[in-house]
């Protein structure tokens, strides 16, 4: 059972006070937008062994979402972050590098 | 008139360590930007206390202000003044982006007291918190899980814990902090 | 026989006899027994029978890695079956019972499945149940089930209490032995918060039996001095009785800690669940002894070497008179000497090695002890007790050389390190070649939420064999993981001659023996199984596990799974660490349900939610329907009523005068900020920033997926602020998905949301006479001018302060008064008081949703499933066609969502009157690819409408709102068919005159 600290209360929340909310940085596309545009946007996911973004919210908490950095294949937690991006901090990219050369997820790197 | 009636109408289960439902009690949930002066100046006005920090609770008198979230208070006194402290809220932060809203009968509060140690033991067994006496000291408030309902607390004084639960559970939280009591210490907070 | 010696046993109390009881037989044992110490020392031996031949076995080692000898403890709600004796502390009055044998323990029918052993092979079950297929329900299976299985069920609800208790602490010892207090006493150096469990009621581990010296002093003296020394450092916590259950991610361990076993009567918790956090975890829990594969190594008797020695000296209980050893490694020369230094016969040493051992052989020697070096057992003779030997060459066939007669054996095929804890979340083993054991790999360690290893060993867990090793590397690896300096404490150095691995004996065993060379105790396997099971195929020891159930018993193959993998090995002729182990999953041994439950049961097994009205409802007939983790009232029941004669009742009630409903469970989110407008813009598919404050309009929420999940009245209670109601499933939900939209996707508005459902009671007052109960009750303007139908007014009735909205969910004339909680069961009482001279009554959920069927309003959840839209439903009124975006928007306007054969509400009227069953079909024409009939639309509400006279339902069908009139089929479950009528789902007042009074 993970641990992932909040970003926005500091505390260590083990993962019964959280509440998985599924990848991170996912852009919305509204009305007007192309059907393949829509379609990735709401169902295409990123199923990586290795580094993730997901979202996290601090249920049983503060009540505020957050991000994530960790590594799926060894829970690996690399950071959190803000929920108020849309792409990771670049302290949060180098932590990732110096865990995992050569790292990349989506368009991150 | 009659009055208002807390969740439990003030349920008590003694012993060692006593557990009981306390109140009506005045609650007001204040949603700003908790780092803006005339922010700080209102809740001051209507509380006489500071806004807290990061996970603190400051009191004054039979006043307190809870550190909730990074933009959100929980205001705590007495239940008959919720009414004009909520309105001299809105008149202050009047022009504002805020939100005062009264929930003194949304929530149930709860007073676990007895020696410090067994204290902490009885919310120790239902919250994935660490409540040992470095990890939790006087003036912290942890909002967390107890058992399946989210909950927040605080010590008022070592031996005397302070608890918030919605109303709607407020059965349920007391039959769990009385269980919790019941059964006796742990042994791992050795303090008192 | 075995018996209790006159001296001897440091363990006893012997001023305090116990009286305890075994299959209703009294037995008298000491303050400090085992159970299984006690029944050896009263000689019952034999405690129970194997799970698949029900061959007679007895006790075969000391700890938690028994396999054998299980039983019942206790009785009525005490009942617990499969209970290990050997790890069940005795008290005064035990009453135990023997398992899996009928009738008795001594003469057993099952037994015939022994001799029936040739045609029960590995497998067995897979090749004979597969056909035909009704055999396994009619024949099979209740065989089986009457055959098999261990320990009864308890049948009694458990009198005992239980409970968690979350621990965080920076290192976690587990395993109280040697290496774990010297790891302890290392890591409490550094000031961390440590903490030392152990599984027994001892410390120490094996060493007191083992003996040797630590520091100057005897091995005892030092665990005793060691102990006293931690309990007195503010940092260390120390429970014993408290095993090491699991070690799982990022720190989290399960500690099981039991309480009262040993004294049932005592007050308090039976068993704690410790969830503990931890920064590191040092597994210091030692090793377990091997059996050894000969022919006849189950019968009763026959015990791991370590722990004949250790009934001797912990219990003072002797296995036998005469005892043959038979080793492949030096330690169980101590057990020879401690049993002749007792004043026992040792027959023989049957030591498998060429050369015998070293300096304890030497040792037993002296004493005057029998030694065979390159011999080995032949062959156990003895049915339900040992009576002798055939010795052999261990390199030959097994051909006897003579029979050596004896009362025990006591064997040793060498050591293998707990490892369960290292490995349960992923710690590698790497093969040790010398000792012939898996041990933990120290550059593969778990790894925490930091990518660095967060789980160490120590001691004999690590693979150290000798008491120097063990310290030394306890104080090693204590030091790293607490980041301290410390030196090994002073040793001396032990002469051990190697140890030889002996995974069949004798070795070249043919198949006669092999087959009555067990592996698996509890679960019958035997080496001819494992060799069976690579000639037909396995390859995988995961597969060769499950096929020939080697290791799947409760002790989960402790005992013997290396020697099982060996003989894999063997037979697929390559090295052991190509076949590897099977996975090693928590909990070490079983624990409780009872401590998994926790205190969560009776009252507080879940929250149940309450309505400051619900005691009240409960006092007056309220039959409960759960919504959610609230229970509503589905009706109230009066005397002599059945639910369907109760549910009539009000409904006539409501629609004829007036009745009440408790609807404080409804959601009541409030929304301000200076862009509250735009937010809820986007949150509904409606124009809600048009609303004018005071009045109140139905929304629609949906999810960006385009489908419908949820509804209700919002209310604008000034410029920045609306007040929404949500259904009573959705205030939660709703709550949270306002604040993901807002958190993460629109953070540049500024809204606030907080969720008020719980500070107020909510009662709405419904029917033709609503506003006159209102009236009665005074205090403010409630008529069709000053409140009209969809607007609300903050106001005094009764005395109270009270917010009123003129909404209606059932399409009469309806008032929803809300005020403080605290106050909502005086204002209950107060309108029933006012309505009393209208007969006023309360009414429940079944009500409710019979007079909004009436009316064709929807229901979420029941007109919904998640995959409706809200254009489905005819709800295109309520999405807005000027907003540039709303959630759900873009998803409507997909080519599925705009099918226009999508299914389409409608109300449906049955020919004959009744009611059409909840959740049926509409059939059509022809049958589909899988043979199934098609259909062409479904039921989705479904009730009897006392107010028609008839059944009245809403469905979802093919073009639906072009077929008024038509005539539809929906299947019943009798083979039966009804048949309705497509119509307009509004059945009552479908001009809506009586809400608009």
């Amino acid at each position: 059972m993970l641990t992932l600290q909040c970003p926005y209360c500091g505390v260590m929340a083990e993962e019964t006070e959280l509440h998985a909310g599924g990848e991170a940085h996912l852009k919305r596309f509204g009305p007007g937008s192309s059907d393949e545009d829509f379609e990735t946007y709401m169902f295409m996911r990123e199923n990586p062994k290795g580094v993730h973004f997901e979202r996290w919210r601090h249920v049983n908490g503060c009540g505020k979402w957050f991000h994530a950095a960790r590594c799926t294949a060894t829970l690996e937690v690399f950071g959190t972050y803000s929920a108020q991006v849309s792409e990771p901090p670049q302290q949060i990219k180098d932590a990732i590098t110096a865990k995992r050369p050569g790292w990349s997820w989506r368009n991150f790197a | 008139m009659s009055e208002a009636v807390s969740a439990l109408n003030n349920a008590y289960a003694k012993g060692a360590i006593t557990v009981q439902e306390v109140g009506p009690q005045g609650m007001i949930t204040l949603r700003g930007d908790l780092s803006d002066a005339a922010f700080g100046a209102a809740v001051a006005q209507v509380t006489g206390a500071s806004v807290p920090g990061q996970r603190k609770i400051t009191h004054a008198g039979a006043n307190a202000v809870a550190w909730m979230s990074p933009d959100e208070l929980l205001i705590l006194l007495p239940y008959a003044e919720v009414g004009a402290a909520v309105s001299s809220l809105n008149a202050a932060l009047a022009g504002t982006h805020f939100l005062a809203v009264n929930v003194s009968d949304a929530r149930a509060l709860f007073r676990v007291t007895g020696k410090p140690g067994p204290v902490r033991e009885v919310i120790a067994k239902l919250a994935p918190a660490d409540l040992s006496p470095d990890a939790f000291a006087l003036g912290d408030i942890r909002r967390t899980r107890l058992a399946q309902v989210a909950a927040a607390f605080w010590l008022t004084q070592e031996g005397e814990a302070n608890l918030v639960c919605f109303r709607s559970v407020a059965r349920y939280a007391f039959d769990l902090l009385a269980t919790s009591a019941a059964a006796g210490p742990v042994g791992f907070f050795r303090q008192g | 026989m075995s018996t209790r010696m006159a001296t001897g046993g440091r363990l006893l109390n012997k001023g305090k006899p116990l009286r305890f009881s075994f299959n209703g037989k009294n037995f008298k044992g000491y303050e400090g027994d085992t159970l299984a110490s006690a029944l050896l020392a009263n000689d019952q031996m034999l405690v129970g029978r194997s799970f698949k031949y029900h061959r007679p076995r007895g006790i075969v080692a000391s700890g938690a890695e028994e396999p054998n000898a299980l039983v019942g403890l206790g009785r009525d709600g005490r009942f617990e079956p499969n209970q290990r004796v050997t790890t069940t502390e005795l008290f005064d009055g035990l009453e135990s019972e023997s398992q899996n044998h009928w009738p008795s323990l001594e003469f057993d029918v099952g037994v015939v499945n022994n001799y029936a052993a040739r045609f029960l092979p590995a497998g067995f079950y897979y090749k004979t149940f597969m056909a035909p297929r009704a055999a396994w329900k009619h024949l099979f299976e209740p065989i089986v089930r009457q055959s098999a299985g261990l320990g009864k069920v308890p049948k009694d609800r458990d009198v005992d209490t239980y409970e968690h208790f979350y621990a965080f602490v920076d290192v976690l010892v587990i395993g109280g032995g040697v290496a774990g207090l010297q790891a302890a006493k290392v890591a409490a150096t550094s000031g961390k918060k440590v903490m030392l469990i152990e599984q027994s009621a001892h410390w120490g581990g094996r060493a007191p039996v083992d003996g040797g010296e630590v520091d100057g002093k005897p091995v005892a003296d030092w665990i005793e001095q060691t102990v006293s020394d931690l309990r007195n450092l503010p940092n260390v916590t120390l429970r014993s009785r408290c095993m090491g259950a699991g070690v799982y991610d990022h720190g989290y361990v399960l500690g099981y800690e039991r309480l009262t076993d040993h004294a049932p009567m005592a007050a308090g918790p039976r068993h704690r669940l410790w969830r503990i956090r931890t920064g590191q975890v040092i597994t210091a829990t030692g090793a377990i002894e091997r059996p050894i594969s000969f022919a006849g190594n189950d019968i009763p008797g026959v015990m791991l070497a370590s722990a004949v020695r250790d009934y001797l000296v912990n219990y003072g209980v002797s296995i036998g008179d005469r005892t043959v050893v038979v080793t492949n490694n030096d330690d169980a020369y101590r057990t020879a000497i401690a049993l002749k230094q007792a004043g026992m016969i040792v027959s023989a040493i049957l030591d498998a090695r060429p050369t015998g051992g070293g300096a304890l052989a030497e040792e037993a020697r002296a004493l005057g002890i029998r030694i065979e070096a390159g011999k080995a057992i032949a062959k156990v003779h003895g049915g339900k007790r040992v009576t002798g030997v055939s010795v052999c060459l261990h390199a030959g066939e097994g051909a006897a050389l003579e029979t050596i007669p004896c009362d025990a054996v006591a064997m040793s095929g060498g050591w293998s390190p707990v490892v369960h804890l290292w490995s349960h979340c992923g710690g590698k083993l790497i093969w040790d070649e010398a000792n012939a054991m898996f041990r933990p790999d120290p550059s593969r360690p778990p790894l925490g939420a930091d990518g660095a290893g967060y789980v160490a060993t120590a001691g004999t867990a690590s693979g150290a064999m000798h008491l120097a090793d063990v310290m030394a590397d306890a104080a090693a690896v204590a030091a790293k993981v607490a980041g301290v300096e410390a030196d090994a404490p002073a040793v001396p150095a032990t002469d051990e001659a190697p140890m030889m691995p002996v995974w069949l004996m004798p070795q070249g065993a043919g198949v006669k023996l092999r087959m009555k060379s067990w592996l698996d105790y509890q679960n019958d396997v035997k080496v001819s199984d494992v060799q069976l099971a690579a000639r037909e195929g396995y390859e995988s020891v995961e597969h060769t596990k499950r096929y020939t159930t080697l290791g799947m018993a409760t002790d989960q193959g402790k005992l013997s799974n290396i020697n099982g993998l060996a003989i894999l090995s063997d037979a697929l002729d390559q090295p052991i660490p190509m076949t590897g182990t099977t996975t090693f999953r928590p909990p070490y041994t079983p624990i409780s349900f009872g401590a998994i439950a926790g205190a969560a049961r009776d009252e507080i097994f879940q929250p149940l939610r309450r309505t400051p009205m619900h005691e009240w409802h409960e006092a007056n007939g309220a039959d409960w329907e759960p919504v959610g983790m609230w229970r509503r009232p589905f009706c109230y029941l009066r005397a002599g009523e059945t639910t369907h004669q109760a549910v009539n009742r009000e409904i006539l009630q409501v629609r004829n005068s007036v009745g009440m409903l408790d609807a404080s469970t409804l959601g009541k989110l409030i929304v301000k900020g200076p862009d509250a407008g735009k937010f809820m813009d986007l949150m509904y598919t409606n124009l809600m920033s048009t609303l004018k404050p005071g009045k109140c309009r139905y929304g629609l929420m949906c999810s960006d997926n385009g489908f419908l999940i949820d509804d209700g009245v919002v209310a604008r209670i000034d410029e920045d602020t609306f007040l929404c109601h949500t259904t009573t499933g959705g205030a939660d939900r709703i709550h949270a998905h306002m604040e993901e939209w807002l958190q993460t996707e629109w953070w540049d508005l500024k809204v606030y949301v907080a969720n008020a459902t719980e500070q107020y009671a909510q009662i709405a007052v419904v029917g033709p006479n609503a506003r006159k109960v209102l009236e009665k009750l005074g205090g403010m303007d409630v008529s069709k001018e000053t409140l009209p139908f969809m607007d609300w007014k903050d106001g005094t009735l009764a005395g109270m302060p009270v917010r009123v909205y003129r909404i209606s969910f059932s399409g009469e004339l309806s008032y929803e008064i809300a005020v403080d909680a605290g106050r909502g069961q005086e204002l209950w009482d107060k309108i029933r008081e006012a309505g009393a001279e209208f007969d006023i009554m309360p009414y429940g959920t079944e009500t409710l949703h019979v007079l909004r069927a009436e009316k064709g309003f929807i229901m979420i959840g029941d007109e919904t499933d998640g995959t409706v839209i809200p254009q489905d439903l005819g709800l295109n009124w309520a999405i807005s066609k000027k907003k540039e975006d709303f959630i759900g928007k873009r998803a409507q306007t997909r080519s599925h969502m705009a099918d226009p054969n999508r299914w389409k509400l409608v109300g449906l009227e049955t020919l004959d009157g009744s009611v059409i069953p909840d959740g049926a079909y509409a059939m059509a024409e022809g049958v589909n690819a899988n043979g199934q009939r098609n259909t062409q639309g479904r039921v989705t509400s479904t009730y009897h409408s006392p107010t028609l006279g008839k059944g009245i339902a809403m469905g979802l069908v093919l073009h639906g709102p072009d077929r008024m009139g038509e005539v539809i089929e929906f299947p019943k479950v009798d083979g039966t068919s009804v048949k309705a009528r497509i119509c307009d789902p509004v059945f009552y007042d479908k001009d809506g005159e009586k809400q608009n009074v």
